[in-house]
């Protein structure tokens, strides 16, 4: 789950990372209101979006008075904001957030994730502040420091401190860095994060370091012990049909294609994807309906399928294994007779109870188009998309 | 012979009164597996699907003599119950719970460093060796006993490549699901090496997935370690960047983690792969022939 950028800095001053002084506003008023209470004589007008890559996109400006704070704000408001890490839609500004503005030395980069490779915590920092992290890995790693905890030993402060001296910190500023190291540790372990990254991390004028953007990623299969984070769930950034899929337990995402996809399992989805692309047709979807895929599941599998407006036909694809082929060719037939589905479906099915289903779907007098292995269900899918549109 | 399991592995099963648990031991059992304790706290003392429950692991190997730990406990208590298998030093722990945070898994890959015990997943289907013992929730009966190790990170594609060995009469030695997280137990390379020494493995099918840089890995190793004959497929080549394809490590992060970066990988150490997880049968039988 990913957090917006306020409430990720709620979370660092909460915990005694530097941030500035900011309000969040969801009208243009709001953000005169909410720039009216800060100091200074400049503000930053910050789109909230999930996505990084904000402000070369013009969703992070620079205001020189109040009138000009609301003139941007409503200018993103209600808008798109596509950046480079955004699909070519973008992402729905609805919130925006109002800092006082800052003199900026110098600006850095440091995030901390959990690192499956090492398989365990990661902080990764560099003298490269404000850029592409992964371009700055590629071009000049010798500008990359890392340090990964040796889960055993735990945080070692010595560690934290020779990042400070890598980073060429003396004096006061490195141990403000190793202070502000040290407490993304502890929101980490806290919070279940996945990810802190400050991008950048600056220092302004009178030597202060100050996490100027924040991004933090919550562990999904940690919200059961994160209650209080739940309320920053933000659905508006999501796919619409994906949230609608999580909310009944089936794990679905949205693709480009016409050829929807409904599979148990997540490698088989991703295997009859790749299979639909190898065949020349196009996935619009990948939907793993589960192990315990019961005629409901099964019916509003297909009930989302049908939401997609660019679906122009189903390919099922189930290896019965401890789910019975019976179970689902029922659910099959309930929701297409439930929901008059007139593209057509070809249905593979395999395992447990194979033959019974495939009776079943004989015998309910649909048109279903019955195939007898992976390679024949993605011919059969793609060829049939293609009659349609001859 | 086999590899890590065989009909005289003696079986644990924490959580087995729950409905999950008690649904799939009692499938292991029919299978002919030889589930001989199970644990849930509070429920010592009483006897499930025949067999005797303990509060505790520890209760339960100090009174029975235990191979394997196999673990259906919900997620928020799997950790747990990885680290108290470890405590007990039972051999294999496999891990089926799906949906244990990932910071759990910093810990528990913590502790069993310094101890002697092996963990399969978790997410995983298990660990079955056909018409010997099945410990986990794979359908028993597409299974066949044979040649070939199975390998995969995924449950259903790896049933489709078990049915497809099956069908073509080479059936399989043992199968292994290493599971769809990105921290886990058991990884490629244990696996096939474990194969490469297995004289009842002939051939190992490998399945791989978008995410991470395990099929990477075991390119390398293959290249130098194994002598055998290795097909292999990797899901998601057509899955999008930066989004989660079901399982919790099947993610493309920036250019790491892409299914062309590990079929290269696998293609230059001389693996023989296929594009289509429809054939991985068939190429293994060739494969096999020559």
């Amino acid at each position: 789950m990913n957090l917006h950028e306020y409430q990720s800095k709620k979370l660092f001053s909460d915990h005694g990372i530097p941030v500035l002084e900011g309000n969040i506003a969801s009208s243009p008023d709001e953000a005169k209101s909410s720039a009216e209470k800060l100091k200074g004589d400049i503000w930053v007008v910050k789109a909230q979006v999930h996505a990084g890559g904000r402000g070369k996109a013009g969703g992070v400006k620079i205001a020189r008075s109040i009138a000009e704070v609301h003139e941007m704000a409503s200018e993103m408001l209600g808008t798109n904001l596509i950046t480079k890490q955004t699909d070519e839609k973008g992402l729905p500004v609805n919130q925006v957030y109002i800092e006082s503005g800052t003199s900026i030395q110098s600006e850095y980069y440091l995030s901390l994730l959990v690192d499956r490779t090492k398989e365990s915590w990661t902080y990764i920092a560099s003298i490269e502040g404000g850029v592409d992290i992964e371009a700055v890995a590629e071009e000049s790693p010798e500008k990359i420091i890392n340090y990964t905890i040796d889960p055993l030993k735990g945080l070692e402060l010595s560690s934290l401190k020779q990042m400070a001296d890598r980073m060429g910190f003396t004096d006061d500023v490195h141990s403000q860095f190793v202070s502000i190291t040290k407490k993304m540790f502890e929101i980490a372990k806290e919070k279940d994060a996945n990810l802190i990254e400050v991008n950048p991390l600056i220092l302004d004028d009178h030597n202060q370091l100050i996490a100027l953007d924040a991004k933090i990623s919550i562990e999904s299969n940690a919200l059961f012990r994160q209650e209080e984070l739940l309320s920053f769930k933000d659905n508006s950034q999501e796919n619409k049909l994906e949230v609608k899929a999580s909310e009944h337990d089936l794990s679905y995402v949205s693709l480009d294609g016409n050829i929807a996809c409904m599979v148990n399992g997540a490698g088989l989805a991703m295997a009859t994807m790749d299979l639909i692309k190898l065949h020349g047709g196009e996935p619009a979807n990948f939907l793993d309906v589960g192990g315990g895929a019961t005629t409901d599941r099964v019916k509003m599998a297909i009930d989302i399928i049908m939401e997609n407006p660019n679906v122009d036909a189903i390919l099922i694809n189930i290896f019965g294994g401890i789910v019975r082929c019976d179970v689902i060719a029922q659910g099959i037939t309930e929701a297409v007779k439930s929901t008059a589905i007139d593209i057509p479906i070809v249905v593979r099915l395999q395992g447990t109870n194979v033959e019974l289903g495939t009776r079943i779907l004989e015998e309910s007098g649909m048109k279903i188009i019955s195939a007898s292995d992976l390679t024949d269900a993605a011919i059969k899918v793609v060829s049939s998309v293609k009659e349609a549109v001859q | 012979m086999s590899v890590l399991v065989n009909q005289e592995t003696r079986i644990l099963c924490q959580g087995i009164t729950g409905s999950q648990g008690s649904f799939h031991a009692e499938q292991c059992i029919e299978y002919g597996s030889n589930i001989v304790a199970g644990v849930t706290p509070g429920k010592g003392g009483s006897t499930h699907l025949d067999v005797p429950v303990f509060n505790s692991v520890a209760e339960a190997t100090s009174e029975v003599e235990i191979d394997v730990s196999m673990i259906f406990v919900p997620a928020k208590f799997a950790a747990d119950a990885m680290k108290s298998a470890i405590e007990s030093e039972i051999g294999l722990i496999v891990c089926i719970t799906e949906g244990v945070p990932v910071q759990d898994m910093i810990e528990v890959k913590a502790m069993l460093k310094g101890s002697d015990s092996i963990l399969l997943g978790p997410n995983c289907p298990g660990i079955i060796t056909p018409e010997e013992t099945k410990i986990g929730i794979m359908p028993g009966f597409i299974h066949q006993k044979g040649s070939i190790g199975i390998v995969s990170r995924s449950g259903t594609l790896t049933y489709e490549a078990v049915h497809q060995t099956s069908m073509c009469g080479l059936g399989q030695s043992t199968c292994i699901g290493i599971g769809g997280d990105p921290i886990k137990g058991l990884n490629f390379i244990e696996c096939l090496s474990l194969f490469e020494e297995d004289p009842a493995t002939e051939g190992i099918v490998m399945v791989g997935e978008i995410g991470g840089s395990d099929e990477e890995k075991a390119a390398e190793f293959i290249k130098d370690s194994i002598t055998k004959p290795v097909v292999a497929y990797v899901a998601g080549v057509s899955a999008p960047p930066g989004k989660r394809m079901g399982h919790a490590g099947a993610i493309v992060t920036g250019n790491e983690g892409t299914a062309s970066s590990k079929y290269k990988a696998l293609n230059d150490a001389g693996v023989k792969t296929t594009d289509s997880p429809a054939l991985i049968g068939e190429i293994m039988k060739e494969l096999l022939n020559q």
